[in-house]
């Protein structure tokens, strides 16, 4: 160590025959006995052992502030000694600066390596003393959810949106020519019997007739027609009513309105658009859909949709197995409706569907009862409801 | 709908087995809802005899009986079994019935196995009619005549080999309450050939005396035509086996044969029909619209009162008919019913929807004539089934009296077929979709179509689509890609509005809320506390007490739905909505609120003591970041004037401006908390999404942030105010002191209550608030801070009449 720390050590001149001038070195040799010994390197060996072997054995922080000032300090016995070497002969001088300057640095980081040690040991004890229950709960904070009807509505909205439909809404309070007779379903028909209306109340000086809460979200075909016209496509997911209330029933749901109207848009259209919203709902490779005709007072041709599935153990699978689960009603737009909302039928024609949003709900979360949709039980909230920030993307998948 | 399978085979000439018909029913809009076969469940039964019953080894009640069994049929090889059998009948010779191991038996739910009874084996069953499901009979076991053919299934020789279909019946057609209506589409559909039987007419052997007359305001819409005829000396009584096999079987219980005539052409040709004992009709039958005070009983045993306007038949004591929808009792025909008068009309769909409907009363006949019957077949309906009277019960057929004329039903509408093709999206060549509209009994000339009589429904081209694509199969299509109207990335969707609801639920979730939907209804009481209830949006036929009126705020359900989860134990709550709420009751009178409530802790306990109940300033400030969220300016004020279901002190208003509200928050108010019965504390907010402003550029660009390099100051204040004075009124005039420096103000404390007043005075409180200064051309020195504290100083002093705090 001292040879390597005076390798680079350059002796500054200092005058000879300075005196030293010395009264606190105490315990110390003379600085001129020091010098000599200075001068027969034993004695600064002999210095150094001592000081070397005080920080050693140094018990705090204060005891090697102490040494350090009966070394390094402005009377401390390694200064005082260098003070003396201008007095020293030029060649002397030679052996005697490096050797006290390297015996100085020496001494420096022995000071400064026990100080840190010390206070490494020192923090150390204090952090063995710091101990937390660590399995104690954190701070509570509460994570909300999103109602699965919701979510399923933002699913939707990302699959057809992808596909170019946007989303249109409509009043929930509906006038009866909007929900009924714009779609083709006047008044006598037996259709709108099979609605199960609910009526507003009428007071008897309004001659019109009473609004209904609308019972399915085809009124909105017709507004959005009327607002844009043809070409179109959008979706209307939204809330609607019917008088009836049973294990599967509420007399409030929810569905999702689909409609494309353009110049050739056929039945093979609506399919394909089905088979993909199907996919990527549902999340399967593969999905088998079967048409039946039906009848929509709205549609013509109309066609209820079955979709490929089994069930197992009370698990559903899509895409696969023999069972045929009926999952939604669609057609080729009326004539009639298209004119209703101020669409040419003879220039433009397409499809509209409609399908219940708590039921696919229901099908894909495997969610067994409607009615509890409705009754916010936080139990059930917190169970099958989505955390805040899983919204449904197509690129990051709709519910991983 | 419901039909056997030799019913329809009445009507259809086919060699398709049961499935290929079922599918084709639900491929052509008949939806399968339920189907019985007879095969399926009770094919195995077999006719066998007993070669010798002996008693058993080990039992006094059983018999060990030697069973000739047929397993092939009557054809087949003798197989012998060895049976225990328990039936006090089983004996030597019995001819029963046999079911081999292995037969599920309905009765008792039973797969047989080979078992080992006392000690025997024993191998299959004799079996009762109750193990069989066919009656209650468990006295013994089956026992038939002795000429019984052993071998053959016991279904076909007891006649029950006829499987029962039962489909759902669209609105739109009529025809198909009929089995033939029915085998006229399967036949359209290549299944069989349509039977149709020829068109008879009875000749009349005497004048009818009773006349009909239809009042001249029917004629034209409620009954364009009525006919019928009496028959004298007709012997009623049961029906024939046949006729009763075939009722019941679709669920109606035979009365008799002059009913169960009229019943079988409701469902046979979809042609109601009425039978009056002519003995206990009063002079001629008038149709016509009531009076309105004339009371009926009806067949179904209860009196009705007749609404002015109703169609009835009356004769001379009154009404004797619900037109189309139900006879009545007093001239109905009874067992001894000897002189009947068979009716049949045209009656008007609407007009018999109306009255059915008004009286409640949902018949087979009501059912049919609202959908729409075949006018045409209302003569050879008549003829058809005086045919059947004569033939079933005998006697002499007067003339046909009628009144009115058949309405014309004659319309023809153009068949493009390139247009179905275009509509369908599948290849059906021009020849098929001609032969299909032909077989289903439409009338081609050229490229125009006119529909049968019996179909009402068709009514445009776009019925014919309809009816060459559901023939064609749809189960034949193939999806066809539709590209996006747009190439490339799809474009943006929604809407500010949807956005702002979509941003307001994530965040409000984030924020710890459970998104709730309840029903946009709710009872008129809590309606009315939230400034609701009123006519224009009452329900005028509500489903139950509880949901009467449009909700006209969303925290009426909010707070029933903490009510209910308080009941069950979860006190502490955090939840939302986000929905319409409704401000009258006409279209488009509604507005989205996005509605948070907290009840009980703001979080659960804790070994940190850091649970505290939930305040005002949880739900203001939820409320501020929802706005933010949605994109609200960061400027706005706060008012008071909250409705009046808010705590009147303890509730604000984030406006813009003086009169846009924003949001609205606070407690609660106690009149509703314990009208509700929710245990608060209970605090909430109402965001009006709708009220916040569009941002007037639509640029994405943001502003250039301004990051001065010179040291910001801070110096804080404290003022002692009147208990009264808003800390906003305080940090407005702060922050106005000098704009350009002034960057930020912010309250840091508040002290008040007793000890505030101890030290201040009555009536007084303190705030303390941090302003920050940030220059932006030179570094502040002492006197320029000192310059701006004592204008802040100055007009907070003038602003609340306040002091600075010493």
């Amino acid at each position: 160590m001292p040879d390597c720390l005076a390798r680079d050590f350059l002796m500054p001149d200092a005058p000879m025959g300075a005196v030293l001038l010395l009264d606190n070195t105490g315990s110390c040799d003379s600085p001129l006995t020091q010098l000599q010994q200075v001068a027969d390197m034993q004695g600064l060996d002999d210095l150094r052992l001592r000081f070397i072997g005080a920080v050693a054995s140094a018990a705090d922080e204060a005891a090697l502030e102490e040494i350090r000032l009966a070394a390094l300090g402005k009377k401390g016995e390694v200064s005082l000694m260098m003070r003396e070497l201008g007095r020293m002969a030029p060649e002397e001088r030679q052996t005697a600066g490096p050797a006290l300057n390297a015996l100085k640095d020496e001494l420096d980081a022995a000071l400064r390596a026990r100080k840190a040690a010390m206070a490494d040991a020192a923090l150390h004890e204090r952090l063995q003393a710091e101990w937390l229950d660590v399995s104690l709960p954190g701070r509570p904070r509460r994570m909300g959810t999103i109602h699965p009807v919701s979510q399923v509505m933002d699913e939707l909205t990302a699959i057809f949106a992808d596909m170019g439909f946007a989303v249109a809404e409509g009043p929930q309070v509906e006038s009866d020519w909007f929900n009924f007779d714009a779609l083709n379903i006047p008044a006598e028909h037996p259709a709108r019997q099979e609605h199960d209306t609910f009526f507003l109340h009428r007071d008897a000086a309004d001659p019109r007739p009473p609004h209904v809460l609308r019972t399915h979200t085809s009124p909105v075909q017709i507004r959005a027609m009327q607002a844009q016209g043809a070409p179109i496509r959008v979706i209307a997911p939204g809330r609607v009513y019917r008088m009836d209330m049973d294990q599967t029933h509420t007399p409030m749901f929810h569905q999702v309105e689909g409609l494309a109207i353009d110049r050739d848009l056929s039945m093979a259209n609506l399919k394909w658009v089905l088979e993909e919203f199907c996919r990527a709902f549902f999340e399967v490779d593969h999905v088998e859909l079967r048409f039946r005709a039906s009848h929509f007072p709205f549609t013509e041709p109309s066609a209820e949709v079955d979709i490929r599935c089994s069930w197992q153990g009370g698990q559903l699978k899509i895409g696969e197995g023999d069972s045929w689960m009926e999952i939604l009603g669609s057609g080729m737009v009326h004539p009639k409706v298209l004119a209703a909302a101020g669409v040419d039928p003879d220039k433009w024609q397409g499809f509209a569907f409609g399908l219940g949003i708590d039921r696919i709900a229901m099908l894909k979360y495997g969610i067994p009862d409607l009615r509890a949709f409705f009754e916010s039980d936080l139990r059930w909230l917190k169970h099958y409801g989505f955390a805040a920030l899983d919204m449904p993307t197509l690129p990051g998948g709709l519910s991983r | 709908m419901k039909f056997t399978l030799s019913w329809l085979k009445d009507h259809l000439e086919t060699t398709a087995s049961l499935p290929e018909i079922l599918h084709a029913l639900t491929d052509l809009g008949h939806e399968v809802e339920d189907v019985s076969d007879p095969v399926a469940t009770l094919g195995a039964f077999r006719i066998c005899q007993v070669i010798e019953a002996a008693p058993h080894p080990n039992a006094d009640r059983l018999r060990l009986c030697r069973v000739a069994t047929y397993p092939d049929g009557p054809e087949g090889a003798m197989q012998e079994v060895q049976v225990v059998c328990g039936a006090p009948n089983a004996r030597t010779g019995l001819v029963g019935v046999f079911a081999p191991v292995g037969t599920h038996v309905p009765g008792t739910g039973v797969d047989l196995k080979p078992g080992v009874i006392r000690g025997v084996e024993s191998n299959g069953m004799l079996c009762s009619e109750r193990e069989m499901e066919l009656s209650d009979d468990h006295d013994g076991i089956i026992d038939l005549p002795q000429d019984a053919p052993l071998g053959q299934r016991f279904i076909d020789y007891a006649g029950l080999n006829d499987p029962m279909i039962y489909i759902k019946i669209t609105p739109n057609r009529p025809d198909a309450l009929g089995v033939h209506g029915i085998a006229r589409d399967l036949a359209a559909r290549g299944l069989g050939t349509l039977k149709t039987a020829p068109r008879a007419t009875v000749p009349g052997q005497f004048p009818c005396p009773i006349s009909v007359t239809i009042a001249p305001e029917l004629k034209d819409k409620g009954c364009p035509l009525f006919a019928g005829r009496l028959i004298r000396g007709v012997k009623n009584g049961p029906s024939p086996v046949w006729l009763q096999k075939r009722l019941r079987a679709i669920g109606l219980r035979p009365i008799s044969a002059l009913v169960d005539i009229t019943n079988f052409f409701t469902f046979d040709q979809n042609r109601p029909l009425h039978v009056f004992d002519a003995d206990k009709v009063q002079g001629g039958l008038r149709i016509h619209p009531a009076k309105g005070d004339e009371t009926l009983l009806a067949l179904d045993g209860k009196t009705y009162a007749l609404a002015a306007g109703m169609m009835v038949i009356s004769d001379d004591a009154g009404p004797e008919s619900l037109a189309g929808i139900m006879g009545g009792e007093v001239s109905g025909c009874s067992d001894d019913t000897v002189n009947v008068f068979l009716e049949s009309a045209y009656w008007d769909p609407i007009t018999t929807a109306t009255t059915g409907r008004a009286l409640k009363i949902n018949s087979d006949a009501r059912y049919r004539f609202e959908r729409g019957v075949d006018p045409e077949y209302t003569l050879p309906g008549l003829e058809a089934a005086t045919q059947m009277i004569l033939d079933l019960c005998g006697g002499t057929p007067s003339d046909v009296v009628m009144d009115g004329t058949v309405p014309n039903t004659t319309r023809a509408y153009r068949l493009d077929t390139q247009r179905v093709q275009s509509l369908v999206g599948m290849e059906i060549a021009d020849a098929t979709q001609r032969q299909t509209l032909q077989a289903l009994g439409f009338t081609l000339n050229g490229n125009m179509a006119s529909p049968p009589s019996w179909r009402p429904d068709i009514l445009g081209e776009a019925d014919l689509v309809e009816e060459v694509a559901r023939i064609a199969s749809l189960e034949n299509l193939v999806g066809r890609p539709l590209p996006r109207p747009t190439p490339g990335v799809p474009r943006a969707i929604l809407t500010p509005m949807q956005r702002r609801e979509r941003s307001a639920r994530r965040m409000l979730a984030g924020l710890g809320y459970n998104e709730c939907i309840t029903y946009s209804f709710i009872d008129g009481e809590t309606s009315e506390l939230f400034g609701g209830g009123s006519d224009a949006v009452r329900l005028e036929n509500p489903i139950s007490s509880e949901m009467t009126h449009l909700r006209p705020d969303l925290l009426g359900g909010l707070i029933q739905a903490a009510v209910r989860n308080q009941a069950r134990g979860a006190m502490d709550l955090a939840l939302f909505e986000v929905g319409p709420a409704f401000d009258g009751g006409e279209p488009g009178e509604q507005h989205m609120q996005a509605a948070g409530l907290l009840a009980g802790a703001a979080a659960g306990r804790d070994p940190f003591g850091s649970r505290r109940m939930v305040d005002l300033y949880d739900a203001k400030a939820d409320a501020e970041a929802v706005l933010t969220a949605m994109g609200a300016p960061s400027r706005t004020q706060i008012g008071r004037g909250a409705p009046a279901w808010w705590h009147p002190g303890r509730s604000g208003q984030i406006m813009l401006g003086p009169k846009v509200v924003l949001a609205t928050f606070g407690e609660i108010h106690p009149k509703i908390l314990r009208a509700m019965d929710l245990k608060g504390p209970a605090v909430a907010f109402s965001i009006f999404p709708e009220n916040v402003p569009l941002p007037k550029t639509r640029s994405a660009t943001r502003p250039a942030l301004s990051q001065s390099g010179l040291q910001a100051v801070e110096r804080d204040f404290a003022f002692v105010l009147d208990h009264r004075v808003e800390a906003q009124v305080l940090v407005n005039a702060a922050q106005g002191a000098d704009k350009s420096l002034i960057e930020s103000v912010r309250v840091f404390d508040e002290f008040t209550g007793p000890r505030a007043e101890e030290q201040m005075g009555a009536g007084k409180k303190s705030i303390a608030i941090t302003v920050r200064l940030q220059p932006q051309t030179q570094t502040l020195t002492d006197q320029d801070i000192q310059a701006v504290s004592a204008q802040i100083i100055a007009k907070v002093t003038k602003a609340t009449g306040g002091a600075l705090r010493s």
